[in-house]
């Protein structure tokens, strides 16, 4: 029986909502699972997470946890895992991202990176996960007795509370790593936004570099009436005309709204592996052989500068 | 400063959609090799590092190339070697007797050998997109990790200012070296990375530095060694094994619509998103 360790992501003292993506994975594994809530005001955050059927949730909170650094974190995680636990998930986010090996090699343990599924058959467990940036799918095995996994967060859907509520147990810091002591953490800056997260979003609405200056301009207004996150290309940031944490691809976020709106996007390569698992994509670019237009479900070839406006439009008149 | 860059090739980047799958297997029958791009931006980091830009021929540190695989590697090592770098080494191997634990471990034995001050790394190879060499080799060494570097400030190169790129913004570090820093794309624009030599004024050429032909056969004579993977880990055994690969399931083909209006009607009725 699998017993897995959920690592929870707090965010401005809140457990981010991707972490119920790693929640998922752990019920389909199956076993029983414990969440793991560390940082500076874990305590306050960990009620958050006493719905979802887990064993327990283990608390890590200390000042010194008060800014990620791998360092610190990741040796608290191999502490909690090596009590009893076979399986160690958090989602693949760039925190997950960076944890997670890390704490695989403490563990001695193999890694499965960014998986989209789990197949459990007896004692067997085969993990499949994008590769060549989403064109192929590949499936591997853990030969080690503790697996570490990082979870798509588009893949795993969020986890429904089930009731009840996991007692809450609070567990000792680890001595961070000795290279702690040459790491200082600085400043985290994030770009301010009444928006939903890219990550998290239902509806996402894109641009590329043929906004130009305009980019915002054109986009507000329809990003705004739809609820939606904003999004943008390599181009686009590149050029200055988005900052960079719009980035969606293979740098920056993977997203899978339920509806993508690629506005002047031509769909590089690395583009769509950034958002190709979108339930409906629609594009709208005056080039109609730009390989947007591959993925897209519908496809609108028009100057963006008339049509988003007349979209916001229509959507006011229609939708509204 | 002493840097030490680990390189690999891949089907080329952006043909990845033509790849096929035949028997389970994953193949680029078709697709020129290229040097992995992060990896091509991590010796382009290392190169600024070790430079100050109004000389760039001079290396004011050391930037050794290494690569895990078959002999075809030389080719990837001598392209860097052809833009600056100063040697290569190649450990003998194939890629299916690889994991990134075994790459991370087989590193962290050169990197005990040549005792770089830095080693800068690809964020991931794009085959397999995995994300993770630089963290454990960062873990088997003892050192700080900064992964996904998006901005690098030499501090009279005993310490790194580094900006990384996490969701939502960047999350900036101060890491003493020794260190493992992992590059994203960023990391080369015009003031991504830059030296202790280099005016804070100086902005680069947007991307990598292309070597002149010059250069090229100037590589041809740089030092390229072989090692031999038993040499350097005593546990060749992978801790992950792959399985059948298979393509994407195919999105069901769209259709192109005359009219906004038509766009919305569409969205409405059919897609049931609005």
């Amino acid at each position: 029986m699998a017993n897995t360790l959920v690592i929870a992501e707090l965010h401005e003292g809140k457990v981010r909502k991707s972490t119920l993506s790693s929640i998922t994975f752990a019920r389909q594994v199956g076993g029983t699972f414990s969440i793991l809530v560390l940082g500076a005001g874990a305590k306050a955050a960990a009620s958050e997470v006493v719905v979802f059927g887990a064993a327990k949730v283990l608390v890590a909170d200390d000042a010194s946890l008060k800014d990620y650094v791998c360092e610190r974190f990741a040796p608290t995680i191999a502490a909690v895992a090596k009590g009893g636990f076979d399986t160690v998930v958090v989602t693949a986010s760039s925190y997950g991202k960076d944890l997670a090996p890390r704490v695989a090699a403490k563990l001695n343990a193999g890694y499965a990176p960014d998986i989209s599924s789990v197949h459990v058959d007896g004692n067997k467990r085969v993990y499949r996960r994008p590769m060549f940036a989403g064109n192929a799918y590949g499936t591997c095995e853990v030969q080690t007795p503790v697996h570490v996994v990082s979870a798509r967060q588009t893949e795993f859907t969020a986890a429904e509370p089930s009731g009840g509520a996991s007692p809450i147990e609070s567990v000792a810091v680890a001595a961070p790593d000795a290279a702690s002591a040459r790491v200082e953490f600085i400043s985290l800056e994030q770009g301010k936004s009444e928006r939903p997260d890219l990550g998290e979003a239902r509806v996402v609405v894109s641009g590329g570099r043929a906004l130009k200056e305009q980019f915002a301009q054109v986009l507000d207004p329809l990003a705004n009436l739809l609820g939606a996150a904003v999004g943008a290309s390599r181009a686009a940031c590149d050029a200055g005309f988005a900052p960079a944490e719009l980035q969606v691809g293979q740098t920056g976020r993977v997203v899978a709204p339920a509806l993508y709106l690629a506005i002047g996007i031509s769909g590089a390569i690395q583009h769509l592996a950034g958002m190709k698992g979108s339930k409906t994509i629609v594009a709208i670019n005056k080039d109609g052989d730009a390989p947007i237009f591959q993925v897209a479900d519908y496809g609108l070839v028009a100057d963006l500068f008339t049509a988003v406006p007349e979209l916001v439009g229509e959507l006011k008149r229609t939708v509204a | 400063m002493k840097i030490l860059v680990p390189l690999k090739r891949v089907a080329d980047p952006d043909n990845a959609n033509k790849i096929k799958v035949i028997a389970g297997k994953v193949d680029t029958t078709g697709l020129e090799f290229k040097p992995n791009p992060f990896d091509e931006y991590a010796v382009e980091t290392a190169l600024r590092l070790t430079e100050n830009a109004t000389n760039t021929k001079a290396r004011l540190g050391e930037v050794i190339v290494v690569a895990l695989g078959p002999k075809e590697l030389d080719t990837t090592l001598r392209g860097a070697l052809a833009t600056g770098a100063d040697r290569a080494i190649r450990v003998d191997t194939t890629d299916d007797a690889l994991d990134g634990d075994l790459v991370a471990r087989v590193l962290k034995a050169v990197v005990e050998k040549e005792a770089p001050d830095l080693v800068l790394i690809g964020k991931q190879q794009v085959e397999g997109d995995s994300n993770q060499v630089g963290q454990l080799l960062a873990e088997y060494l003892g050192w700080p990790q900064a992964t996904f570097a998006g901005s690098i400030k030499s501090e009279a190169d005993k310490a790194l200012l580094v900006s990384r790129e996490v969701d939502g913004g960047t999350l900036n570090l101060k890491v003493t070296l020794p260190a493992v820093v992992s590059v994203d794309l960023r990391i080369v624009s015009p003031q991504g990375a830059k030296s202790m030599h280099t005016a804070a004024t100086h902005a680069y050429p947007e991307g990598v530095r292309f070597a002149a032909l010059m250069a090229i056969m100037a590589a041809k004579k740089k030092p390229l060694v072989e090692m031999k993977l038993a040499e350097l880990v005593g546990d060749a055994s992978l801790k992950v094994t792959y399985g059948t690969a298979e393509l994407p399931p195919p999105r069901k083909a769209g259709i192109k619509v005359k009219s906004v209006a038509e766009l919305v009607e569409k969205l409405k009725t059919e897609a049931k998103v609005l």
